[in-house]
């Protein structure tokens, strides 16, 4: 039949999770359309219609989409299912939020976080943290799928999709927004980054994270943190890799004061170099390290820095 | 209002998971199980509003073995009041446990459900969105923070740019990340207290649910394994080797 992607965008610009998205749809079912749900979202409508392998873009524009509430999505979403045999969302916070709800109302089951797509029905997904690779046939319903987006190569922007406006559908009026505190940064996207340099509970401060900023801005990389780096307030939540925050898989991921538990690991084990700079010989971390340097961090990254040169 | 915490027995976040042999799923025999830790953080949260007077009954309820009653009295020794064990043995999706809780919600009259966002076994994340679709309730989802008002609960939310905050028509659902609290310890005394709290026992029959699966797991397996490489003597050293590579 076909697939639909829920866009995930800024409204004035596409993210790139929905292109990797797509990857995961074009090999489940066509023709792909992708939805792009907002408000004053033409800038991110237009970008999506360069989405190579898309057949059409659904735009809906009006203000009740503006904060991508659960509730107005998911109707929204639930008025377009019945030409879709699979819904897919990349599982960033809003995909998380929005399709088990969508999935529920379908009675069906979803299928979260897939890595790989290993037939139209048969998908990859991670359990217990990545410590275990299920892998699931999904036969007789409608798929529900949100894709882990660290798994997919995006696809190219030389397409050339038509957009069609769609009208918005009912609000429930069950939630509404109060406000938000995003943190704003230069830097890449986590979630895009070739490089990321994260720092940890070692790091032993917010200023110190300074030591780490200094390297990003150099490698024009993100920044990222370990949970207790996060809990200890060095860093905005939304710096978070692992199990439960990000999952990366940058060409590059620097570790610095991170012991590596599993539910670190869970986020970032699929970079392709792995770098850790701990003071303990013994850290858990080293285990999957590429290149591990035993050093204390206090020495060890300005002297990264410097023989950065200038 | 009353407050509905689901409560998941999981293997414990400590215990490193072995994939069994037969590829058939994950190897839970004599492993460590504990509450998930959203769930303990859920109870944590309930007993908080019980305690500032925005919450009258916290009810515990777990879907799961007889095991799962041990995950209840930790919930009851924490200090909810009551426990539910609806028993099922084996697996049980996200959408046949919301269809459950729905139920349990819908006979307590329960004003609030906060479940935890994922269960660190499956790790679908899925249940709480779910049962807010059954129920046609609002979900504040990925909760840092909770606010009840007149009405209304304000929830902010760990999103992927930051925070943001909503405010949430009741009846609600609640699921929780891991900064909205620090769960307490159960003090001694509350442990034995717990042991005589009443954990009423059902079937997902009782509550006229097919739990069985609608997906069929096809195999288990260990995800591809990292080896360690090379220790490098400094970080100018480790510069070197990352630009002889190519990566910086
Ligand atoms: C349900 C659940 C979910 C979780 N989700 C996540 C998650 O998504 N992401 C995550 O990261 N964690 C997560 N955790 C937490 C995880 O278990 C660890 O507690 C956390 O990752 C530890 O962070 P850390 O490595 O910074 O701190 P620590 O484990 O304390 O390690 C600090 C490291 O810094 C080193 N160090 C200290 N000083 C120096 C120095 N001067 N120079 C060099 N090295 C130094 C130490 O040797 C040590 O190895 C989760 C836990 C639970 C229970």
């Amino acid at each position: 039949m076909a697939a639909l992607v829920i866009a995930e965008h800024s409204n004035a610009a596409l993210d790139d999770a929905t292109a990797k998205a797509v990857t995961a749809a074009i090999q489940i079912s066509s023709p792909v359309h992708v939805l792009v749900a907002g408000s004053n979202c033409q800038g991110a409508a237009d970008a999506a219609a360069k989405l190579s392998g898309v057949e059409k873009i659904l735009v809906a524009d009006d203000a009740r989409y503006a904060h991508c509430l659960a509730e107005p999505m998911a109707e929204l979403i639930l008025s377009l299912a019945a030409n879709y045999d699979a819904i897919l969302a990349p599982a960033t916070a809003n995909g998380k939020n929005i399709l088990p709800r969508v999935a529920a109302k379908l009675d069906v089951p979803q299928i979260s976080e897939i890595i790989e797509v290993k037939s139209p029905d048969v998908f990859r997904r991670p359990i217990y943290a990545g410590n275990a690779i299920q892998t699931v046939e999904a036969k007789g319903f409608k798929k529900i799928i949100t894709v882990r987006i660290s798994a997919f190569a995006p696809v190219a922007m030389n397409g050339n999709a038509a957009v069609e406006k769609i009208a918005a559908s009912a609000d429930p009026g069950l939630s509404r927004f109060v406000g938000e505190n995003l943190s704003r940064s230069e830097r890449p996207e986590l979630t895009s980054a070739k490089i990321i340099i994260s720092g940890g509970r070692g790091l032993q401060s917010k200023e110190n994270f300074a030591l780490i900023e200094r390297i990003a801005d150099r490698l024009g990389a993100a920044v990222g943190a370990s949970r207790a780096a996060v809990d200890a307030g060095f860093v905005p939540n939304d710096r978070q890799v692992g199990q439960t925050g990000k999952v990366v898989a940058p060409e590059l991921y620097i570790a610095v004061g991170i012991s590596g538990a599993i539910q670190h690991l869970a986020g970032m084990k699929d970079s392709k170099i792995i770098v850790a700079i701990n003071k303990d010989e013994g850290a858990p971390i080293f285990t999957i390290a590429d290149y591990g340097l035993v050093a204390d961090l206090f020495e060890a990254l300005p002297e990264f820095e410097k023989a950065l040169g200038v | 209002m009353k407050v509905l915490v689901p409560v998941k027995r999981v293997i414990d976040f400590n215990v490193a998971v072995r994939v069994k042999a037969d590829r058939s799923g994950v190897d839970l025999a004599n492993v460590k199980m504990s509450i998930n830790p959203f769930d303990e953080i859920a109870v944590e949260e309930a007993i908080r509003l019980k305690e500032k007077g925005k919450v009258t009954e916290i009810i515990a309820v777990s879907i799961g073995p007889a095991g799962a009653t041990e995950t209840i009295r930790t919930a009851l020794a924490m200090g909810a009041d009551r426990g539910i064990l609806v028993k099922h043995e084996g697996e049980i999706e996200p959408l046949a446990v919301a269809k459950i809780l729905k139920a349990v919600a819908t006979e307590e009259q329960a004003g609030l459900v906060i479940l935890g966002k994922q269960a660190i076994d499956d790790d679908c994340n899925q249940t709480g969105q779910m049962l807010a679709a059954l129920l046609g309730w609002p979900q504040g989802t990925f909760a840092a923070k909770l606010e009840i008002g007149d009405g209304e609960i304000q929830v902010t939310r760990e999103v992927d740019g930051g925070l943001q905050t909503l405010a949430l028509k009741l009846p609600a659902i609640v699921t929780t990340d891991l900064r909205l609290n620090e769960p307490r310890y159960a003090s001694l005394p509350n442990i034995m207290k717990a042991r005589k709290k009443p954990i009423a026992e059902k079937s997902a029959g009782d509550y006229g649910v097919d739990p069985a699966p609608r997906l069929k797991v096809l195999e288990v397996t260990e995800p591809q394994k990292r080896r360690s490489g090379a220790k490098v003597g400094s970080a100018t050293e480790l510069v070197a080797h990352l630009r002889g590579v190519g990566v910086i």
